[in-house]
């Protein structure tokens, strides 16, 4: 019978006694030159990860409480905060954020899921048409929406999409200069440039779905829709959760897509995003202080929303 | 799990031995992942060894701009003979010296070079930074021969609290570029260019008539210049951007309604401002090398900018006043560049640099003003500015002299700018704040037929008050 301590928990179960220190200490040696080789591989990756993410986090929101003004660096409490919710832009910056993740939710992913589907579906030319798939991931992010935003969003009717709509009869846009749809255009280039990695992920995931219950269910007489959502869906819920997650925060930080397809703001703030905004007072207007406070306002909420989103998933699960 | 018995007598087995180079090896990987993270150079070349004082400089042309190359580093072989004891370590930052994101990063990282090229509204910023040298005991015409010539209104940018902080090598100011070509084509007369609002929405007109995607004129709105422009404009009719204390946004007013309405009315009743809007400065630039814009605000060296970076020609292009509201601007909004000196330089680094800037940037017939060397080239020589000499300094006159002498660009094409010339005046404070706001309002009147300008002026005055009100950034 295993020892309870007096945390209630049970103690080292390694014989009926407990080892004398000097062969503990030769026990953990032991264990540690054999996991050394781990050791040894994960000090690149924390070394990295420290020197990359935490410490640039730690110092940001050292940053967010000073102010450094003529050389000289004060501590200021919530100044910074202050001034940058009272930005002009602040509260449009937010609200095309969280617009532009929902529409992302909405289409960028959705399509990659369904297009998954429809390639695993393929029996002939897997391979090429994966690749044809994955293509635009490998363009560099800033070519690709250069390409957007000179031939397929050219307001006139030269513009690529102008001209299939112009086609169909079906009526033009000015895209990056109208306000209403600066929004979706930006939502379809970033779907069109990031699937390809999403498509792959779903249909590794789509591979793993044993053929019988989908065998199981045509036989009980199941159309395509309701596999889909009694077969394909049940059976890649955990990755598709993941890459819900994993997409809403990549959302959120949303700034390539405005910086180049609408020149920072858009017409009328109607692109300003909360990353942009960052990118602005810090780059711009001489306040990097101000752009470390909005920088820590977004790590919050996004590890608000990470924790909600976890523990949500968690308990369903 | 139990480790297997390896045989006796030998100092080391196989697994053993294989997990020793495994962790050598992950912790060379380690290492070269740290070395290849570090960008510590092995010279930062601002140290001075064996009596050898060596100073690092930037805004070094880049290998595209072959000939503007070539003339600086045959400057620093000139200099650098002629000054045995300085070594100059050139170091090129793009063809845009002080793109802000940049500039600021460099700033922040504690990387700029030891004399740093900067804008004169970048003073502020670069004091904050902590990063700036005060220079004021080392500048004197000893030091800077030309100095006394200097004009006191480029010298006071780089000056705060009577203390120097940079030495000014280029000031411009705002006016009306235009495109002779196409002033032909549309039958206006080259020698005599708009010199009102109205004017100018007339030749506009008449310039887009023309077809092809010719905007007759062209505007920024996005990227903070279309702001920057409004504000040029509102200074253009007698307004101003904030009040004299800089406590309220002071455009919500007629000029400013004057202003947007002129825009709106060019873009909307007219259509002479082209369909591609939220433009900013490569991009407007581009369409104008293209021969697609007839007339937009600009100083003297955006002609330059589309030549050498835009594949424009020298022949298309001349400059009017900046135009008002019923005859001469009020004000015209001025600007320039130079450089500043990173603290921590030795006594002898920060005369190494003067004399380095005095001869490359302040010497009339040496470096910026080699005019003898410019005129061949596809450098122009003879447009009217910088005018970083007082005029009636022997500098000044030095100078003109030597430029009417080897003129490559038709001077008369200048004369309508050179001899009207505005009041220049300054940005605003925390103007990069104020213009981010005014774009909104830009953006506005040049893509939406509905813009409210009222409220497109209440929203952004508000707007400014706010950023004012917190103090501002102090940009």
């Amino acid at each position: 019978m295993a020892t309870i301590t007096a945390h209630g928990k049970p103690a080292e179960v390694s014989g009926s006694r407990p080892l004398p220190p000097a062969r503990r200490q030769s026990r953990r040696r032991r264990q540690l030159r054999n996991n050394l080789t781990g050791y040894a591989f994960l000090v690149g990756a924390v070394v990295c990860f420290a020197v990359f993410s935490w410490y640039p986090m730690v110092r940001g929101i050292i940053m967010s409480f000073q102010r450094t003004r003529r050389g000289e660096t004060t501590w200021v409490g919530w100044d910074n905060y202050e001034r940058i919710v009272n930005d002009p832009s602040f509260w449009t910056a937010w609200k095309n954020t969280f617009y532009f993740t929902a529409l992302a939710l909405i289409l960028g992913y959705a399509v990659p899921f369904f297009v998954a589907i429809l390639l695993n579906e393929f029996r002939h030319a897997k391979g090429y048409l994966r690749i044809l798939v994955y293509l635009p991931v490998m363009l560099p992010p800033a070519s690709a929406l250069f390409l957007f935003k000179y031939y397929a969003y050219d307001p006139s009717d030269a513009g690529l999409f102008n001209a299939i709509l112009k086609f169909f009869h079906l009526p033009t846009s000015e895209w990056m200069q109208s306000t209403t749809m600066t929004m979706p255009a930006m939502v379809i280039a970033s779907t069109w440039m990031n699937m390809g990695a999403a498509v792959l992920i779903y249909l590794a995931a789509l591979q793993n779905i044993p053929g019988e219950l989908y065998e199981a269910a045509e036989i009980d007489g199941a159309g395509i829709w309701r596999r889909i959502w009694n077969v394909t869906i049940p059976q890649t819920k955990l990755i598709l959760s993941l890459m819900a997650m994993l997409q809403i925060v990549a959302t959120m930080q949303l700034f390539i897509e405005p910086l180049i397809l609408a020149n920072g703001a858009g017409t009328q703030d109607s692109a300003t995003s909360v990353a942009y905004l960052i990118y602005q007072h810090g780059f711009f207007q001489n306040d990097l202080n101000g752009a470390a406070a909005l920088g820590v306002i977004m790590l919050g909420v996004l590890a608000g929303f990470s924790f909600v989103y976890v523990r949500l998933t968690a308990r369903q699960d | 799990m139990t480790q297997p018995e390896f045989p006796k007598g030998r100092t080391m087995s196989a697994p053993l031995f294989r997990k020793v180079v495994a962790v050598a090896a992950a912790a060379g990987v380690a290492g070269l992942s740290l070395a290849a993270c570090s960008t510590k150079s092995d010279d930062d070349g601002s140290s001075s060894a064996g009596g050898k004082v060596t100073i690092t400089v930037d805004c070094q042309p880049v290998a595209a701009q072959k000939e503007l190359l070539a003339n600086w580093n045959a400057d620093v072989d000139a200099f650098q003979k002629e000054n045995p004891n300085i070594e100059i370590k050139s170091v090129s930052v793009g063809t845009q010296c002080n793109n802000p994101p940049d500039f600021t990063a460099r700033l922040q990282g504690g990387t700029t070079t030891d004399i740093f090229y900067g804008y004169m509204t970048d003073l502020q910023q670069v004091l904050d930074s902590g990063q700036v040298m005060d220079i004021t005991e080392y500048v004197n015409s000893s030091t800077v021969p030309t100095w006394d010539s200097v004009d006191t209104g480029a010298k006071a940018t780089f000056t705060e609290g009577g203390k120097v902080y940079g030495i000014p090598t280029k000031n411009y100011s705002m006016g009306l570029v235009y495109n002779k070509n196409l002033f032909q084509q549309a039958g206006l007369d080259v020698k005599n260019p708009p010199k009102t609002w109205a004017e100018v929405r007339d030749a506009a007109k008449k310039i887009s008539a023309l077809g092809n995607g010719i905007a007759g004129y062209s505007e920024y709105s996005a990227g903070n210049t279309g702001g920057w422009h409004f504000t040029a404009e509102i200074y253009s009719l007698g307004g101003q951007m904030v009040t004299e204390d800089g406590k309220k946004a002071d455009f919500n007013n007629p000029m400013g309604k004057q202003v947007l309405q002129t825009l709106k009315d060019m873009r909307f009743t007219d259509n002479s401002v082209g369909e591609k809007q939220l433009l900013q400065w490569p991009d407007l630039l581009t369409n104008a090398g293209a021969g697609n814009v007839g007339m937009f605000i600009g100083a003297p060296d955006a002609t330059t900018a589309i030549v050498t970076q835009f594949q424009g020609k020298y022949q298309d292009w001349a400059m009017g006043p900046m135009p008002g509201q019923d005859g001469p601007a009020k004000a015209t909004l001025g600007g320039g560049e130079g450089y500043f000196f990173k603290k921590g330089l030795s006594k002898e680094q920060v005369e190494a640099g003067l004399k380095w800037i005095a001869y490359q940037k302040l010497t009339p017939g040496k470096g910026q003003f080699d005019y003898v060397r410019a005129k061949p080239q596809d450098n122009p020589v003879g447009l009217p500015q910088p005018q970083l000499f007082t005029v009636g300094s022997p500098a000044y006159a030095q100078e003109l002299e030597q430029r009417k002498a080897n003129a490559n660009v038709t001077v008369d094409d200048f004369a309508a700018f050179e001899n009207n010339p505005v009041p220049v005046k300054v940005e605003p404070p925390n103007a990069q704040a104020i213009y981010a706001v005014l774009d909104a309002a830009m953006s506005a009147v040049l893509t939406d037929s509905k813009a409210n300008i009222d409220q497109l002026l209440k929203t952004a005055e508000e707007k400014v008050n706010q950023v004012l009100a917190t103090g501002g950034t102090g940009s």
